[in-house]
């Protein structure tokens, strides 16, 4: 793997970017009243994985957005994913 | 440079976007069968795609002097109606013998359902048959790592089946170990949003290494670039990655996979 670049010379101006895109989500949808959305709520279980010393940041956050059921579905009643698992139906 | 587009779903793109493949130095692109973004009715309609896959893309591209490839299959997204994949699973066997057809796929997951699982064992068996290269699709967002086990372990069932004869698709970080540490190839797709980015794929082969391991567009109908290739070779070259390194990973690692059908040619 190279070393001689300095990633954030390259990327700091775009991560810092994406950071305020994220910030200003979460504000949109709390002032639309909005916040109380199950994918919401995982994108927000996930941010303290982003905080984390740890490496692999990536992995464990698509490993916290995953459907951790083991089985197969009886039927596909959509054809659409969204991001999040949804909660079960009450 | 010079890079193949090992998955591409160009009947769903314009000629300007061949054009352009060709001049960022495209030698090959492959098409494997999807979904169109609506279900089809009947076996017939399949059919008439994969004519339009194995007759007429091949003379839309060799326009531009690029050679185009196909996989044929019936999507997982339309495989709940296993009456449907049965009879166009039926179809298949006598259009592996079109000459630009290069095995089975993209077969797969996308719901995680019983009836989807059904109609990939029928793949594999197909594939098994015939002997042919498989290309796997595995969900997307939340579906993908249940569906990337379901799917390695389903594929653990067809013995003869060998690992680096096959190739899962869409892999992200949370399911290239997996499929790399059983032996697969794995396929790395580059999107703007539900799958990777540039960034991304580049380190995927910083912590996985670069071995058995392809990228591609998957361009087609939705949010997605035919150029996200060559895009990324760009982005490969500015965190220094000389130009030996990004020919293996974009042209020579695809070749060696693809040439295990020997009318793969370039």
């Amino acid at each position: 793997m190279p070393s001689s670049v300095s990633l954030p010379d390259l990327q700091f101006i775009e991560a810092r970017a994406r950071l305020l895109d994220l910030a200003s989500f979460l504000d949109r949808v709390q002032r639309h009243g909005q916040a109380d959305d199950y994918r919401l709520h995982a994108l927000r279980a996930a941010l303290p994985l982003l905080l984390s010393d740890a490496p692999h940041r990536v992995r464990r956050i698509l490993e916290s957005l995953s459907d951790p059921s083991p089985d197969p579905i009886p039927a596909a009643t959509l054809q659409g994913a969204f991001g999040a698992p949804r909660p079960p139906l009450a | 440079m010079r890079y193949i587009e090992p998955h591409g779903h160009m009947v769903s793109r314009t000629t300007d976007d061949y054009q352009a493949m060709v001049l960022a130095g495209c030698a090959a692109v492959c098409e494997p069968a999807f979904w169109a973004g609506f279900d089809r009715r009947t076996a017939e309609g399949f059919h008439d795609y994969f004519l339009q896959l194995t007759d007429y893309e091949p003379r839309r591209a060799q326009k531009y002097h690029l050679p185009h490839y196909s996989w044929l299959c019936i999507n997982p997204k339309e495989s709940e109606d296993t009456a449907l994949a049965d009879d166009v699973i039926a179809l298949i066997p006598d259009l592996l013998a079109k000459p630009s057809v290069l095995g089975i796929g993209e077969i797969g997951l996308n719901k995680n359902s019983r009836n989807e699982l059904r109609i990939l064992e029928k793949h594999l068996q197909l594939a098994a048959d015939y002997d042919q290269l498989v290309l796997v699709h595995t969900p997307h967002l939340e579906d993908k790592l249940k569906g990337t086990r379901l799917i390695l372990d389903t594929i653990r069932n067809f013995s003869t089946l060998r690992p680096d004869r096959v190739i899962i698709d869409h892999v992200e970080e949370h399911t290239a170990p997996l499929v790399l540490d059983r032996g697969f190839w794995a396929g790395i797709t580059l999107y703007p949003e539900s799958k990777a980015t540039p960034h991304r794929a580049i380190d995927m082969l910083e912590l996985y290494g670069h071995q058995r391991i392809w990228l591609n567009s998957a361009c087609d109908w939705g949010h997605s670039d035919p150029l996200a290739v060559p895009r990324t070779a760009l982005e490969m070259r500015r965190r220094g990655y000389d130009a030996a390194f990004i020919d293996q990973i974009l042209y020579q690692n695809p070749l060696q996979f693809l040439s295990q059908n020997p009318r793969f040619k370039v």
